[in-house]
This record gives C-alpha cells, structure tokens and sequence, in this order.
C-alpha cells in the first residue's frame, strides 16, 4: 500500500499536484481546531477589512475573519461529504453484492428499483424535501437523504463485477465447505470490489460536496453553520460583489476550485492505477 | 419489427415505474410537511382586518377542496393521481388564483430550449474532444485541452456560473448577465426579439456546456481507446486507410452509440444543473420557478413544479431509449 502510494507520488505528476491541493485543505481542517473563537460568532473582528497582514484573507461585512471562517466551512462541508460518501457506500455494497450474488428474479427486480431511483432528478426531490422540512432541515437529514439518493450507479458497478465472481471456482468452495451468504459476500467478494469502492468513494465525496455547497449557496441548509456554500449565500445577502467586497467571494470560490480540483486529479490517477489497461499504455506497451 | 415493439414495451414498463416512484414520493414528501397550504391561504386571505368565521370555515372548506387535502391518506392519493393526470396542480399562492400549470407552462419553453441547445452542444463539443483525444493519445496540445476539459466538470455549477457571471458581467460587461430577453421587446418572431433571447442564453447556456462535456470527452476518449487498439482498426491501418477515415469511419462512429444512451441517463442530472443555472442568470425557467415557489413558501407550486419536472426528465429518458435500437442496430431487441 505504501509502496504504491510512494510510486503514484513519484511518476503521477496529477497524483501529486493532487495531493498537494488536498494538503492544503487538510491544513485548514486542521487550523480550524485552534481558532480564537466560535465558528458561529459574529462581530468578533473588526467588519469588512481587506486582506492583509493583520487578516490574511480579510474579514466580512458580519465580523467575522475569513480565514477562521473558511477553516471552519472546509471542515463542515467535508464532514458532510465523508458521511454521504460512507452511508450510500455501505448501501451500494450491499445492494450490489446480494444482488450480484443472488441473482436470477431478485436480481431483477433489485436493479430495476435501483434505475428507477437513479432515473430520479435529485435536485428536485431535495428542493421538495427541504420545502417540506424547513427549518427541521438539519445536516445530518440533508446528508442521510444525500446519501439516499446517491448509490444507484455504484451499486450497479459493483453488482456487474459480483455477477462475475459468482461463477468463480473460490465461491463455490465456499458456499460448499458451509459459509454462509453473508460470510461469502463479506469475506470472499468484498475484497475483490474494494478497488471500485475506492474509486467510486472520490467520485460520490466530488458529487455530495457539490450538492452541499448548492444547496447551502441558495440558503437550504442551516445557514448559521458555516460551510463552504453558506459562505456564498452570506456574501450575495450582503451584496458583496456590489459593495466591493471581492474577498468574501473570491475566497471560499476559489477554495471550492482547490478543493474539487484535488479530489478530481486523485480520482482520476488513482482510477488509472487501477485500470490495467491505461497503466499499460503508460508503461508504453 | 415485432423484437422492436417488445423493447418499447419493456421501456413503457419502466418508465410507467419511475413515474409512479417519483409522483409517490412527492405526494408523500409534500404530505408529511408542517406546512398546510389550506390554512396558509386562509391566513394570507385574512390578513387585512377581521373576517367573519363563518365565512373563513366556508373558505376552509372550499380551499380544501381545490388543494384535494380532504379525506384518508389512501383516498388523497388517488385524488393526487387523478390531478396530476389532469395536469391540474391546483392554484398557486403567490400568484393566486392563477394555476401551477399555466404558470409551468409559460417557463417550460426557456428551460426546454435551453436544455436542448446545452445538452446538444455539450454532447457534440464533449465527444468530438474525447475522439480526438482517445485516438491521437500522444499530441500535447490536446492532452492539454483534456485536463482543461475534464477539470471544469467536477465543479459545482454554481460556482462555474458565478465566474462567469463575474466575468463577462462585471469585469468585462459585454453579455446581459438577468432574465431571458429584453424586457420592453415582446415575444414574436421578429429578428430583435430573437438575437435578444440568444444573447440572454449565452450565459446559462455556456455554464452549462462547461460543466457537462467534461463527462463526454472522460467517456468517449476511453471507449476510443479501447476500440482503437481493435483488429479491424489496426488491420484498417496497415492496410493504408487514410488516418482520417480510420477517425471517422471506423473508429468515432462505433464509439459514438453507447454515448447515447449515456445522454439518457445524464439528463437527471442536466435538469439539476439547469435549475441552479436559471436561479444564478434569473432565467425565467422551470428551475427559477421552483426555487422562487420556495422562497415564497408556494406549496402548490412547488409540489406541481417538482412532480412535472420528474414525470418530464422521465418522459425525455424514454423517448431516447425507444430512438436508440433505430440508431444502432447492434442493440439486441427482445
């Protein structure tokens, strides 16, 4: 495992412009454990000051010093990318592998209530929901319902390379020396899925992140936490673009942009890791 | 002829499904809100000085009534299914008495022109991209362009609109960043009215081409990739075809198919990225409406705004589907 990481870091250079980026956000998830003082106070600092030595990334119109602020958004908004990426991925896991496993009519009839939850328009249903839910709309609710809606595609991935393993000579060992199902799935099968689970984590943190900061950019979440898209939803109720207050939207914009670009460029190198056939044409074979 | 009508039929079936899904869970999302749209009215309606109650209960019962909030859960439901295919989502509350439907009907046109616009030369740009990349993999240039590509699309679409809304609206004031056309110009046919609603597309629609070919180009140059490598493509190599034949003839071609059913199963997707889009341009779209009813806490609005947009996205996912076996004729009927 460290070996590989050792020699994605040496001749990935994606791998490490990626790695790099994602440091930086991990440097400010860890700052925001030693800020001065609460992440929801206003008026602490003196309003609207440009960046400078005093406030490296200035302050906003509510009083509160941006860099704090953005340490403590980067730390929400992953958190709630971490726990959307795990819960839809224990639940493509699962679907995926019973329903590669078991096959035949339950097959089926699993995957065919699995399209028809991925052909939903998600962000519909989540503006319903937080019409409904208003003020009742905690992060933790926005993220199970996330997580709800975003494992149809993995667990079809997952499923499709189950089905192939089913057929394998180790399965039938195992079903036959009296393992059960669950041990089969979870002791012989899981293993062989793991590389997709990994891949399909970045892509499902890329996407859960993505509709956290919209949703809280358009003022749907609690908008008192800080986050990354409650930073925007502040600015434009402040109109800071017109009052000339360019930092506080330029800032959690462009770590936004450091963000989903670090966790693009590691999806990606570690994708072709993974994929033996782009690993050979890098080798030049 | 008869393996092709039992396709249609099997995608009839599932498309029957996602409809039902969808409409069972906005009726039960909008079901167990606190907010009850009756007693809503009833308090915007008697704002102003005192009613009478008798009147008030009267208006209860009638509104009741026009908003099909009467009787069981069971017996709701069926109302519910009976309005939506009447296509009746009764009256809106920030713009009573006008009806959902006639107010979904005046933005449908926007956001149907502006998706099909987007979507196509997303998928067009997109693919053409990732042909060339997959095909020619040792050019720089176009390695570049790929990682350009590909880097747009991970980022949230607000954050692509808001840049360039930035841009080309404050920095370089060159493109009308509000609204869907010139306010004082009226619809018609004239050569005004039009270059109006394309300049006031070409926002939206740019945001929404940036953040979607990246998917297209990621896919294309993949399955390129792999078809190059193919015997017949190399044996069409060596046997002297012209490169550019290969490109096309051989290669794009054969790649191009399975990204059409990706376009089906993408366009969920696209009408969320559309809904944020209209929201940051103010284009008088679906998406706009329904953010809109939220602000305003218009329950009927957005319960038919959420429920069309999902039988609509369906609707559109099977038309392609059923067009697709036409196309390739590869696919297996039956």
């Amino acid at each position: 495992m460290f070996k590989v990481l050792r020699d994605l870091l040496r001749y990935n250079r994606e791998f490490l412009f990626g790695t790099l980026l994602i440091l930086i956000i991990l440097g400010l998830v860890v700052a925001s454990f030693f800020a001065p003082y609460d992440e929801m106070m206003t008026y602490a600092v003196i309003p609207d000051m440009p960046p400078g030595p005093e406030y490296w990334l200035g302050t906003n119109s509510r009083g509160q010093d941006m860099f704090w602020q953005l340490a403590a958004s980067m730390r929400n908004t992953l958190m709630f990318g971490l726990v959307v990426a795990i819960i839809s991925r224990i639940i493509a896991i699962v679907v995926g592998l019973v329903s590669g496993y078991v096959g035949g009519k339950t097959d089926q009839i699993i995957m065919a209530f699995n399209d028809t939850l991925g052909a939903l328009p998600n962000i519909p249903i989540l503006l319903l929901l937080v019409f409904v839910m208003r003020d009742q709309m905690t992060w933790g609710v926005l993220a199970l319902t996330a997580a709800l809606l975003g494992w149809t595609h993995d667990s079809r991935l997952i499923r499709s390379a189950a089905l192939s393993l089913r057929t394998r000579e180790f399965t039938r060992h195992a079903a036959f020396s009296g393992m059960r199902t669950g041990q089969v799935l979870f002791r012989e099968h899981l293993p062989y899925v793991m590389p997709i689970v990994f891949f399909t984590t970045m892509n499902n943190l890329i996407w859960a992140i993505g509709l956290e900061v919209t949703l809280s950019i358009l003022g749907f979440s609690d908008i008192n936490r800080p986050t990354i898209g409650g930073m925007i939803y502040w600015a434009n109720a402040h109109s800071a673009m017109v009052a000339g207050i360019w930092w506080w939207i330029a800032v959690p914009m462009l770590a936004v942009v450091i963000l989903f670009l670090g966790l693009f460029l590691l999806a990606m190198s570690v994708n072709e890791y993974i994929d033996p056939r782009s690993r050979l044409a890098r080798m030049g074979a | 002829m008869n393996g092709y009508l039992n396709y249609v039929a099997k995608r009839f079936g599932q498309f029957v499904f996602v409809v039902v899904t969808g409409v069972t869970l906005s009726f039960l999302i909008a079901h167990f809100s606190p907010v009850d749209p009756v007693e809503q009215t009833v308090s915007l309606l008697t704002n102003f000085g005192a009613t009478d109650p008798r009147t008030v209960e009267v208006l209860r019962q009638s509104l009741r009534e026009l908003y099909g909030t009467d009787g069981s859960l069971i017996s709701q439901y069926f109302l519910f299914w009976g309005r939506v295919l009447r296509g009746d989502f009764g009256p809106s509350l920030s713009a009573f008495p006008t009806p959902v439907m006639t107010i979904i009907g005046r933005a449908l046109p926007w956001t149907i022109g502006l998706l099909t616009l987007a979507t196509l030369i997303s998928w067009v740009i997109g693919n053409l991209l990732g042909a060339i990349a997959g095909y020619f993999r040792n050019s720089r240039a176009i390695k570049l362009v790929g990682l350009f590509v590909m880097a747009l699309q991970p980022i949230p679409t607000y954050i692509t609109g808001l840049t360039l809304l930035i841009v080309f609206g404050f920095l370089w004031p060159i493109l009308p960043i509000s609204g869907g056309a010139q306010l004082n110009l009226t619809p018609a046919a004239s050569w005004a009215y039009i270059s109006s609603v394309i300049q006031y597309g070409t926002l939206p629609a740019l945001t929404l081409v940036l953040v979607g070919m990246g998917g297209w180009f990621v896919s294309m140059r993949s399955l390129v990739s792999n078809i190059v490598t193919d015997d017949y493509v190399v044996y069409a190599e060596l046997a002297g075809v012209p490169s550019r034949t290969v490109f096309s003839q051989y290669v794009a071609r054969n790649a191009m198919l399975p990204q059409v059913t990706g376009l089906a199963l993408s366009l969920g997707n696209v009408f969320g990225g559309a809904v944020i889009v209209e929201f940051i341009f103010n284009y008088p779209g679906i998406g706009k409406l329904m953010i809109a009813g939220i602000y305003a806490g218009d329950y009927s609005l957005v319960l038919g705004v959420t429920t069309f947009s999902v039988i609509a996205v369906a609707t559109a996912v099977f038309l392609i589907d059923i067009l697709y076996p036409l196309i390739d004729p590869r696919v297996k009927l039956g």
